[in-house]
């Protein structure tokens, strides 16, 4: 997991190295200073200002040596983190893209949202802190223990004693802590979320006036998470009173021993200044202990965002595209042999099962029936957005995976029942169809499509802006935008899925006679809820519990007397009347 | 002795990147995004007023503790800063020359002294860091149910006009900065002060002149601080932006991604988050920069005055200068010298703990604001005094009020006379001349009329936007119209009272909402004391049993995400049983079926038309199949009723219903 992450690293495995470096530098001048200091207190004993001066010119190079090395130290872990936080973005963002359908179903989106903000910046924090913290604090606890000896060993000896005391008592703290931790970000997590299906869910709470109902819930959840938190607030209350115990304990027995050392020895054993430097040194490698402690912390708190993020770092494409795939594709033609479907392994019922199914190149297909009928996961086969299970599907003779993937992809043209647009113009939202496309081609696409009526009507015709996912137009006008969108592509195969279940009856036939006029080659699959929108087909498949129930044209279908008929039924009694 | 300040600089080696995501998981798109907090605007001394009047209302016991605690804390840090020249002065001079055995009472009453001020100040840590622990936690609780107290109470028109990104930050963001400031900043701040201050007294106790040595440093310690802790503050906005824009970015091209699989488009989808994501970059690291080199430059600002009080003691010692003190003039000794060295390296470490409290309270202080702006929204007005109560008849035919159930509901209508009246709930509403505009000057509805009578099914047809939701918003009152356009079994609905219009109305709207939890929980939703088989029944009604029973654990399936595993069909379905579980007099459908199959449907309608017998229902659809048999159907264009009638008059009159029903036929 770790390594995973770590490969992310690359360009600035530099900066990620230097940090430390200066960082060290910065605690090895740092721990020369209380030693010097020393001798420039003991040099005041002296009788002329020369040791003074030269004392303190030392402590001044070390000071701006020290704060150079401390400035660069901090621009490198600046460099590193946010280059690694960037490098990880990128590789997730990278990741995502060669993502199969199936692989989009298991990600949700929300979560891959999370995974690269929140808990790319939790792993960002957490490398600065280890490249700056993790290595500054065993290097401050090891100098100045070195340091301490240097001067008086028997002295730095009383220091031993105390650090294991305080290991182990902040050792227990943060175990006990830990899964109080764990367990506050879950249900703060859960609060949340809460309050978010309360906002979007708000039209829902009032109109059954469950106000009161939602109240009490979030209460009880609030005062869940009051608890939890305040009691491990209240152990991690015991940190600091624990470290001071520690080390006033420490400096009360320093000053007492060497105290008595100083003057039993008469100065020649220890001295005022070195006993000044070894307080500050005890300071230092107690403090040591306390930071480790807390970058322990840091560390387990992001290890879940590093696991998240190395998920999907991890995660290697289901559907991946053939080496020298075939690039042409020789016609529409669309070939089902004893296809059958489940979307993951351990389903118990198939999705699609005996799909036998012969379309030639040029016709145009209606596919009709009830809501989970599998209509949907039927045509996804066709561009291979899912691979099938058993059995195979051929495309212009050829089966979908001897194909390179975008060379088939751009071939056949789903518009998809969740229509996106995205936020930018209508023009540039037509060039997701053809990158080049010239404002005679996007005109054209959207008067087959029959979206030239409303832009026309808009002041700024095909530079309206769109907001994200087109909310700023209708949904029958976001459906014929995105047909337009596909007939750019200028496919060999198009297929609409539902796409114009917003658009009204007479548009909707529109469409088709343009599709019938202009694009006659191109072999059509449309799935409709409405009998009007497939009535005219060259042969209309009838899905039911993932199977092909009934297959004919519209008057063959009808005199058969099945599901086909029945949604006729349904749909059209009293039209009669009306004609 | 300082020990604070390390763990400080621990937290800020986080400080630069950005804490959270400014929307956290909860980004709706990039729309309407606020700026990031703390955005260097002026302490807003309102809102310190009011955030330390709240806490000092509920927590003034504890607070009284914490402030002694602080003031002992500080006290014991200043005191024991000292202790070295006590010592040195009072021990180790004089046993030099007397030897150990003469000084051994002072050395241990000396050290005694020490422990024992040591010892007050960690039992005031540890009380102080406890007391606070619980203020802090029960403080936050206080200010989360207040928010979504509050919330729940505001009209619909605010969830219109607030993204919900923007308002979950308030809990999310806002509340965690705020979490900071009560429980680390302003303690920390309030010690730094007095320590501060303290610390001043002690080295003019002891030397004016060396007193105004460390004066000097401090502003220069002030500048850098302001100077940088500005420039961090603003390259952090600039990175909170760009990682704003960058979330937008991602969540929008997450959400179609298999548009872009589809288009192939996924080289641009890189392209163009390349430029993002640089941006980002480019932006975190000067924030970050700013922020890591500050602790390092005050810390050896902090050596160097270090450096110079040395040097002016020692030339001030060597030349037998007088010293000024606020205890009098005499010869300056080593020892004085000694403890200003220790005082002084305290002091810049103090100065350094607040220079990075003051981001924090800049930041906490803003979401504290924001917190307070939703807390005084203003809620829904409701001034409505007729209520809804179970009623039974009586033998002359009029009703009374009983607490139990009996299926027969009534108005409770309080004359200013002080008589009661009790109406039949019956499901009769009757529009006259409704205008409505949700923004002054752009009506969405022109004179709007209509009669329900109880037990009709009215349909509302018509393209997008033509006002068909704004009517049934009119009718539970989700947005309020000026007075008595509409009533309801003969009441201006302005006099019902809101929850008990609301508990009279069945609605299922075109967007489903689902909560976490069970499906038998989320169909109970429609009425909290349903048993299990009622929701079973109400499932079955809505055609929504068998898909239920088919999901892995069947009605103890647990929903999340807003049923994301579920088909936009499959929650329609849900959606419905959750309304017929609380069987109402009144349901109003808005494109309820909308991704249902018409055969589907059929068999749904079919149930409903059951359940619905002698009901009142309004419904909303596209498809015409749908509104078919209505008892009347309102075919709306632009806010106008155009056409009216049921469907074989419509048909009939040839009008814009009948080329909608029968587009599909002209053509052929």
């Amino acid at each position: 997991m770790i390594k995973t992450i770590l490969k992310s690293v690359r360009e600035y495995k530099r900066a990620s190295i230097l940090t430390p470096v200066f960082v060290g530098l910065e605690v090895m001048l740092e721990c020369i200073l209380p030693f010097i200091m020393a001798m420039l207190i003991d040099g005041m004993n002296g009788e002329t200002i020369g040791d003074i001066l030269w004392y303190g010119i030392v402590l001044l190079v070390i000071a701006f040596a020290s704060l150079y090395c401390g400035v660069m130290s901090g621009r490198y872990a600046a460099t590193a983190s946010t280059g690694f936080a960037a490098n990880l973005r990128h590789d997730i963002f990278y990741g995502v893209q060669e993502f199969a359908f199936a692989d989009i179903d298991k990600f949700s989106t929300s979560s891959l949202v999370t995974r690269m903000t929140t808990d790319v910046t939790n792993v960002q924090n957490a490398y600065q802190m280890i490249i700056r913290i993790a290595v500054r604090t065993p290097m401050m606890f090891l100098f100045s223990i070195i340091m301490s000896f240097t001067i008086n060993a028997r002295m730095a000896l009383v220091f031993l004693c105390i650090i294991p005391f305080l290991a182990v008592a902040l050792f227990l703290i943060m175990k006990t802590v830990m899964p109080v931790f764990k367990r506050i970000f879950k249900k703060y997590d859960a609060l949340n979320n809460s309050v978010q299906e309360n906002i979007s869910g708000i039209r829902v709470v009032k109109s059954f006036v469950r106000e009161d109902y939602e109240m009490d819930k979030f209460a009880r959840g609030s005062e869940d998470v009051r608890k939890d938190y305040t009691y491990a607030e209240k152990i991690i209350a015991l940190n600091m009173p624990v470290m001071n115990l520690c080390m006033f304990v420490g400096l009360l027995l320093l000053n007492y021993v060497g105290a008595k050392m100083i003057i039993s020895s008469g100065g020649t054993e220890l001295t005022t200044g070195e006993l000044s430097s070894l307080l500050t040194y005890g300071i230092q490698i107690l403090i040591s202990v306390m930071m480790l402690s807390m970058v322990f912390v840091m560390m387990t708190v992001s290890e879940e965002s590093a696991r998240r993020i190395s998920e999907v770092l991890e995660y290697s494409s289901t559907l991946t595209s053939p080496e020298n795939g075939i690039r042409e594709i020789a016609d529409g033609s669309i070939e089902f042999t004893d296809v059958s479907f489940k979307y993951t392994e351990n389903s118990k019922r198939p999705a699609l099962s005996d799909i036998n199914l012969r379309i030639e190149s040029g016709q145009t297909i209606g596919i009709i029936g009830a809501t989970g009928s599998s209509k949907t996961t039927l045509i996804q086969l066709i561009p291979r957005l899912y691979d099938v299970t058993e059995g195979s599907v051929k495309v212009g003779g050829v089966d979908v995976r001897d194909y390179d993937l975008d060379s088939l992809r751009d071939a056949v043209s789903v518009v998809l029942q969740k229509n996106v647009l995205f936020s930018g113009t209508i023009k540039e939202n037509m060039r997701w169809g053809k990158a080049d496309a010239t404002d005679e081609e996007i005109e054209h696409a959207c008067k087959l499509a029959q979206a030239d009526e409303f832009i026309e009507r808009k002041r700024e015709r095909y530079d309206f802006l769109l907001d994200q996912g087109g909310s700023n137009v209708s949904g029958g006008q976001r459906q014929r935008l995105c047909i337009a969108r596909s007939l750019l592509k200028s496919p060999k195969i198009l297929i609409l899925d539902d796409s114009t279940s917003a658009v009204d009856t007479r548009t909707d036939a529109l469409i088709r006679k343009a599709f019938r006029e202009e694009i006659p080659d191109t072999t059509k699959l449309i799935i409709a809820q409405r009998i009007s929108s497939v009535e005219d087909a060259d042969m209309i498949l009838v899905m039911d519990g993932g199977r092909i129930a009934e297959k004919g044209t519209h008057d063959e279908l009808i005199a058969l007397g099945g599901i086909y008929h029945e949604i006729y039924v349904s749909q059209v009694s009293g039209k009669e009347a009306a004609a | 002795m300082s020990d604070k300040i390390k763990t400080n600089e621990a937290i800020n080696a986080q400080g630069g990147a950005p804490g959270k995501a400014p929307d956290g998981k909860f980004g709706k798109g990039p729309k309407g995004r606020r700026g990031p907090a703390g955005g260097g605007k002026a302490l807003d001394m309102s809102v310190v007023k009011r955030l330390t009047g709240f806490v000092w209302k509920y927590y003034k016991p504890g607070l009284i503790v914490v402030i002694i605690c602080v003031i002992f804390s500080a006290l014991s840090n200043t005191i024991a800063s000292v202790f070295l020249q006590r010592l040195v002065d009072l021990v180790i001079i004089p046993g030099m020359d007397k030897g150990l055995q003469a000084v051994y009472a002072d050395l241990i009453k000396v050290i005694g002294m020490m422990a024992a001020i040591y010892l007050i100040g960690v039992i005031a840590v540890f009380l102080q860091a406890r007391i606070m622990a619980i203020i802090t936690q029960g403080t936050l609780k206080k200010f989360r149910d207040a928010m979504f107290g509050k919330m729940e109470t505001l009209p619909v028109r605010y969830f219109d006009t607030h993204a919900t990104g923007d308002v979950m930050s308030t809990y999310t963001n806002d509340t965690d900065a705020l979490r900071m400031v009560i429980g680390q900043s302003f303690p920390s701040l309030v010690q730094s002060i007095l320590s501060i201050a303290a610390a001043f007294i002690m080295m003019l106790w002891y030397s004016v002149w060396l007193t105004l040595v460390v004066i000097a440093v401090l502003i220069i310690m002030f500048r850098i601080t302001g100077k940088f802790g500005g420039d961090s503050t603003r390259y952090m906005i600039a990175q909170q932006r760009s990682l704003a824009a960058e979330e937008g970015f991602v969540e929008e091209m997450m959400t179609g991604q298999k548009v872009i699989k589809v288009f192939t488009h996924e080289d641009e989808a890189k392209a163009d988050f390349e430029l993002l994501n640089e941006q980002l970059r480019s932006d975190g690291e000067r924030a970050n920069i700013a922020s890591n080199v500050l602790m390092p430059i005050l810390h050896n600002v902090g050596n160097i005055m270090y450096v110079m009080i040395a040097f002016v003691g020692g030339v001030l010692v060597i030349v037998g200068a007088t010293n000024f003190s606020l205890h009098g003039i005499h010869p300056i000794s080593i020892g004085i010298i000694v403890s200003f060295l220790n005082m002084s390296r305290q002091l810049s470490q103090t100065v350094g703990q607040l220079s990075n409290q003051v981001g924090m309270i800049a930041m906490g202080l803003a979401g504290a604001s924001r917190i307070f702006e939703l807390i005084d929204q203003e809620p829904e007005q409701d001034n409505g005094y007729v209520t809804l109560v179970n009623a039974v008849r009586n033998e002359d035919g009029s009703l009374s009020e009983t607490d139990r159930k009996t299926g027969l509901w009534a108005w409770k209508y309080p004359h200013s006379d002080g008589s009661i009246e009790y109406i039949e709930l019956r499901g009769d509403v009757r529009m006259e001349n409704v205008d409505f505009a949700y923004e002054p000057g752009k009506n969405v509805l022109h004179d709007i009329t209509l009669y329900a009578k109880p037990g009709q099914k009215i349909a509302f047809v018509g393209s997008t936007g033509a006002g068909k939701t704004t009517i049934t918003n009119l009718i539970n009152r989700f947005y309020d119209i000026p007075d008595g356009k509409i009533r309801y079994d003969g009441i201006n609905i302005t006099k019902i009272r809101k929850p008990d219009l609301r508990h009279s109305l069945g609605m299922v709207l075109q967007e489903v909402n689902l909560f976490t939890g069970t499906v038998m929980e989320n169909i109970r939703y429609g009425r909290l004391d349903a048993t299990d088989e009622e929701c079973i029944e109400a499932a079955k009604l809505a055609n929504a049993h068998d898909f239920i029973m088919r999901l892995p654990n069947g009605y103890d399936t647990k929903l999340t995400a807003n049923g994301s595993r579920l088909s936009q069909g499959q929650r329609q379905l849900l959606s419905i049983a959750r309304a017929a579980v609380a069987d109402l007099p009144v349901m109003i459908l808005d494109e309820a079926t909308s991704s249902i199959d018409t055969r589907t449907e059929a068999l749904v309608q079919k149930g409903m038309d059951n359940l619905m017998a002698g009901r009142t229902v309004f419904v909303i659809a596209h498809r015409l199949s749908t509104v078919r048999n209505s008892d009347a159907i309102m075919v709306l264009e632009h806010g106008r009723i155009i056409e009216r009638g049921i469907h074989d008059d419509l048909l009939a009159m040839k009008g814009t219903y009948y080329s909608l029903y029968t587009g599909a036929f002209e053509l052929e």
